[in-house]
């Protein structure tokens, strides 16, 4: 059962073995993970989020656990895209041989572009994944995500300086998904994923303050995850290009579900952080579920559902 | 290499006020020294609860727990026999070694599980430590005679003055004058205080709110003289010398 199952699937031309990614943010820059499983089953990584300078990132506590999910403030924890490029990923290159996925965020539009001329200039880099989504900085991030204007101007300054597929986090938090995904899409994009955290938060009923430092956080895990399949569903209806699905997806079923709403690949996020071997168990799990559901090539059902 | 195991439960008794000790029966053979932590899947929570080791061997793990939120409410329901999901040999433990031959280790509330195993293993490379425990009051001590059994000198302090010296750790630290390093673990008042207190060199456990607990989300970094680091991955444990008192 489960044998000659296709699980391959394509953004942009960048062929991947299977549609399962780790989201930026949940995977460090990869090589954490070879303590626990060979990473080379994935079919990208979408290592963290790099801005132009090094940042410390929000206060602690960062994190607050919840019903079916967690809130996260990391607030773009990273060494800078400098360090991104002369450290991290020498060692992310020694243990994954597949094409990985940049994710870059700023706070001004000079700073997205710095990153991505940078990032271009990585053999191993294919998709540039431009973060207009954050909720976790001010000034940055998530502004740019809320506003079909500003997402597309951002969207067109990173076009500008590389030749690799850009792909464009949008955020949740917004009233209307597809306006912003046709604007990023009329500015040049040539993908979408969607969708990152949605703005929550949790009180501490003891000392009765906010749980985390910074008061409100992204919110992600399998609560969100019929949430980001309606925008996945709405946003595939509206635009030619292709989509990455993310939002609480922890199993195989989860990976074909969004892929019916019209993902071609799908990131995993909050479980990674969970169990460890999320990602490895939802890939080695798909062919199984495929059969189940009748489904001899991944490729075949994006978007099937409409 | 850290792995996921199921562990079984062989005990969960109550030792003092809100504070639990469990030993769970499963795959060890990852934890590598005193110090370091499991992580803990738990039934209707989402991410798991980090919890430091008291004492492992080949088959078991003791941890010591005290009740002061959902995880560990639901930690003290649990029953003989039950089975749980573990992340095992997570961080980094304690260094074994430490300047001179007599050490002092100082647990404060439940910081004290994890200078269980340490001074163990101190003692079976040939030092000679001495331990302070700290507590609120006499219904919250724990494993004083414990420690007394491996045969070192145990001093203890409650705050109430309801057992051993009134005040602080630091109060019976005055008092001791012929320590040649130092390993701690409580409250970060207490570890600072201790920090604060002595010019020997030493190294401090840290807690902290961690989303993943193996170095993936960045959910518990803080900075060092050295720069940023996990509490979970390059942590829990610091020395004295790379902490930034804020």
């Amino acid at each position: 059962m489960g044998v000659n199952k296709d699980l391959s699937t394509e953004l942009s031309g960048v062929k991947l073995d299977n549609p399962v990614i780790p989201a930026s943010g949940t995977f460090g820059f990869g090589y954490e993970f070879t303590d626990f499983y060979d990473i080379n089953i994935l079919g990208s990584i979408s290592f963290k989020g790099t801005t132009k300078d090094a940042r410390y990132g929000n206060p602690l506590p960062r994190i607050a656990d919840c019903k079916s999910g967690l809130i996260n403030a990391i607030g773009l924890q990273n060494p800078g895209v400098d360090k991104v490029i002369s450290e991290e990923l020498p060692k992310l290159r020694k243990c994954f041989k597949k094409p990985l996925i940049a994710n870059i965020s700023g706070f001004a539009i000079d700073e997205y572009v710095h990153c991505c001329e940078l990032m271009d200039k990585e053999e191993q880099v294919e998709i540039i994944e431009v973060n207009i989504s954050c909720p976790n900085v001010h000034n940055g991030g998530m502004t740019f995500g809320t506003n079909p204007g500003a997402a597309a101007e951002v969207t067109r300054a990173v076009k500008a300086v590389t030749t690799k597929p850009v792909y464009v986090k949008l955020t949740p938090n917004v009233t209307n998904i597809v306006e912003i995904a046709k604007a990023v899409e009329a500015a040049g994009a040539d993908g979408i994923v969607l969708i990152n955290t949605l703005l929550g938060m949790r009180i501490n009923l003891k000392n009765k303050k906010p749980v985390i430092a910074n008061k409100m956080g992204g919110f992600s895990g399998p609560a969100i995850f019929p949430v980001a399949l309606r925008m996945v569903y709405q946003v595939y209806e509206a635009v030619k290009i292709p989509i990455i699905g993310v939002g609480g997806i922890e199993s195989a079923e989860d990976v074909i579900e969004m892929m019916l709403a019209g993902a071609s690949a799908v990131e995993v996020g909050a479980a990674n952080l969970k169990n460890p071997y999320a990602c490895k168990e939802i890939i080695e799990d798909l062919p199984r579920a495929m059969e189940k559901y009748g489904i001899d090539n991944l490729k075949d059902i994006i978007g099937a559902a409409h | 290499m850290n792995k996921r195991a199921k562990f079984k439960i062989i005990e969960n008794v109550k030792i003092a006020k809100d504070v639990f000790k469990m030993i769970l029966e499963g795959d060890t053979k990852d934890i590598k020294n005193a110090g370091q932590f499991i992580n803990i899947e738990l039934e209707s929570l989402y991410l798991r609860r980090p919890i430091s080791i008291c004492n492992y061997d080949d088959k078991t793990v003791t941890i010591i727990y005290k009740v002061v939120g959902k995880g560990t409410e639901i930690m003290a329901e649990l029953k003989a026999g039950a089975e749980l999901d573990v992340l095992t040999g997570l961080g980094n433990g304690f260094n074994l070694n430490c300047q001179g031959d007599k050490p002092l280790l100082i647990g404060g509330g439940v910081g004290t599980p994890p200078m269980y195993r340490l001074c163990k293993d101190l003692l079976a490379s040939g030092k000679k430590p001495t331990v302070i425990l700290g507590f609120g009051s006499k219904e919250d001590l724990f494993f004083e005679d414990e420690f007394k059994k491996l045969g070192v000198d145990v001093y203890v302090s409650t705050v109430d003055g309801s057992v051993g010296t009134k005040g602080f750790v630091t109060d019976v630290m005055k008092d001791l004058k012929d320590y040649t390093y130092f390993y701690a673990c409580g409250p970060m008042v207490m570890l600072k205080a201790i920090c604060g207190a002595t010019d020997v060199d030493g190294q401090v456990s840290l807690e902290e709110r961690m989303g993943c607990g193996f170095g993936a989300c960045m959910g518990c970094t803080i900075k060092t003289k050295d720069g940023y680091r996990r509490v979970c991955k390059e942590g829990p444990v610091f020395g004295k010398e790379s902490l930034i008192w804020e």
